[in-house]
């Protein structure tokens, strides 16, 4: 489809540290990742774009190394990445029960 | 506790706490699974309730459950990048009771929702997740829990599970959502004190208003952002398609950013400071997307059954009444002693007669036509700016040379013809 955005993202300079976001919320992390990357190989060779870096909300999936560090510590629930990863290659659980980010307002 | 129920809902959001608060007033026993610390713990919302729905399961419920601030103002935006066309409407009247709608926080909203199921009779067990129905015969009889030992079983099982509703794909209800049919969502509470706020906003003490805004503010985007007061915080937050979001390489919270340091917007937020930042998607599928609602021993209600009208920004009343309606039908079903589908099918046939399904039907195609034309938001929003940007601004030219001029750029733009299709397509998707 023939949209594009009527600004360039770069040249409006934001910097965001989305730590300093994650920051304000209340977690309780489990030990195991709710998040799991099936196959380090497709994000290697056969997913150029590595869009989970860019539309997670949370920037939980950076390019690091060679392959895709999952800070699932970090995730808000949201579900983006299993229905958006391109290839299909993110294998997404809620956290157990009583785990993961605890919203106080909303 | 019995490891037998009438019913289990799962989750506690206003979906599941509606069924499970009608189902337990008709004596059914009832237990809701939340996967939160507490109720509201995993919900997100712009934050707008309904009060005419609420009012249906729980009458005058505003003297007693915690809200932020009556909604007496809406406001809408068509911004571009350093002006808006504005309009809205505010109404004495949504000062004073019934109301039209609150903003709330659905954590505090949703705990004393639960606590009135819980005087109810209803059983809320927190901190569990639901991995599984348990599935015999071909109907589903239970849940498996994350919990050791967590099997629990009932005659229904109302999934009440949001968008992501993992329950209802495992029954093969409906396919994964495409990226086109879910909004991803990002927002932040900004505190400020509740005079600061009355003051930008121009409303009485413990008065609010919403704003919704389109065009610059999802830079091209299809999507929405918003601005809503709550008591001593200001909610803002914009939702685009997921599967723009994805294409253009947009980090969400950048877009928020954006938004908050846009010229309209930044002095209303001035000082707010951040104490909260969400994400959440938000179901536009619309009618096409709704999944089957209604098998052996189970119905789906609220997000998870993509019960949300986008143009009008309505979720938690949809969400609501599914829940309302769901019960309606178990209760029947209960009546006879059968929850096989047809059983409890008056649940879709009802909701297919309200409102809800009327609304949905109507804006069936609204989405797609703004995801495939977006001139909508590039091209007419600015051009709207522009032209009133004009015709406002006094520098000596005559009226009619101004008309002239703007008619002459708009058609420079673009024939009459696609002007005239554009016009007509709009008015297809929204009649």
């Amino acid at each position: 489809m023939n949209y594009k955005l009527t600004k360039n993202m770069k040249a409006l300079d934001i910097e965001i540290n989305i730590d300093n976001k994650l920051f304000l919320n209340r977690w309780k992390p489990d030990r195991e990742s709710h998040l799991v990357v099936v196959d380090h190989s497709v994000c290697a060779g056969k997913c150029p774009g590595k869009d989970c870096t860019f539309f997670c909300p949370a920037r939980v999936y950076e390019w690091r190394d060679g392959r895709i560090a999952v800070g699932f510590e970090g995730c808000l629930e949201c579900g983006a990445c299993r229905i958006a990863c391109p290839q299909g290659n993110i294998r997404w659980r809620y956290p157990r029960g009583g785990y993961g980010v605890q919203f106080r307002l909303a | 506790m019995p490891d037998k129920f009438d019913a289990i809902v799962v989750g506690a959001g206003v979906a599941g706490l509606a069924a499970a608060y009608k189902m337990a007033q008709e004596g059914l026993s009832v237990v809701v699974i939340e996967r939160g610390d507490y109720p509201g713990a995993k919900n997100v919302m712009g934050g707008v309730l309904y009060r005419a729905m609420t009012e249906e399961l729980i009458p005058e419920f505003w003297r007693e459950a915690p809200l932020q601030r009556p909604v007496v103002e809406q406001r809408f935006w068509l911004m571009d990048s350093q002006s808006a066309v504005t309009t809205g409407y505010k109404t004495k009247e949504w000062a004073m009771e019934p109301y039209n709608c609150f903003t709330v926080f659905r954590s505090q909203f949703d705990q004393w929702f639960a606590r009135k199921c819980t005087e109810a009779g209803v059983v809320i067990i927190n901190e569990t997740l639901v991995e599984s129905c348990i599935m015999e015969n071909d109907r589903v009889v239970g849940v498996r829990t994350g919990r050791p030992e967590g099997d629990l079983y009932a005659n229904v099982v109302v999934l009440a599970d949001g968008v992501n509703s993992m329950l209802s794909r495992q029954l093969g209800f409906h396919k994964e959502w495409e990226p086109r049919q879910v909004a991803l969502a990002v927002m932040e509470e900004l505190k400020l004190p509740s005079e600061v706020i009355e003051e930008r906003f121009n409303l009485d003490p413990g008065m609010g208003a919403t704003i919704e805004i389109y065009g610059d503010s999802t830079l091209g985007l299809v999507g929405t952002a918003f601005i809503y007061t709550n008591k001593e915080h200001i909610s803002i937050g914009v939702g685009t398609l997921l599967s723009q979001v994805r294409q253009l390489k947009v980090r969400p919270y950048e877009l928020l950013e954006y938004l908050k340091s846009h010229p309209m917007v930044r002095p209303l937020i001035k000082k707010g400071e951040p104490v909260e930042y969400y994400a959440h998607l938000v179901p536009e599928g619309g009618y096409k997307a709704i999944p089957k609602l209604v098998g052996n021993g189970v119905v789906v209600v609220g997000d998870a059954a993509q019960l949300v009208n986008g143009m009008h920004r309505e979720g938690s009343n949809l969400a609501m009444i599914s829940g309302r309606l769901a019960a309606e039908a178990i209760i029947m079903a209960y009546k006879i002693g059968s929850f096989e589908a047809r059983d409890l099918s008056p649940y879709e046939e009802n909701l297919r007669n309200s409102f809800v399904m009327k609304d949905l039907k109507k804006y069936k195609n609204a989405s797609h036509l703004l995801e495939v034309n977006p001139q909508y938001l590039n091209e007419y929003i600015p051009a709207t700016n522009m032209a009133l940007h004009e015709m406002l601004t006094v520098d000596g030219m005559s009226k009619q040379e101004k008309q002239k001029a703007i008619i002459k750029r708009a058609l420079s733009r673009k024939s009459l013809f696609s002007l005239g299709k554009d016009v007509y397509k709009a008015w297809k998707a929204m009649k």
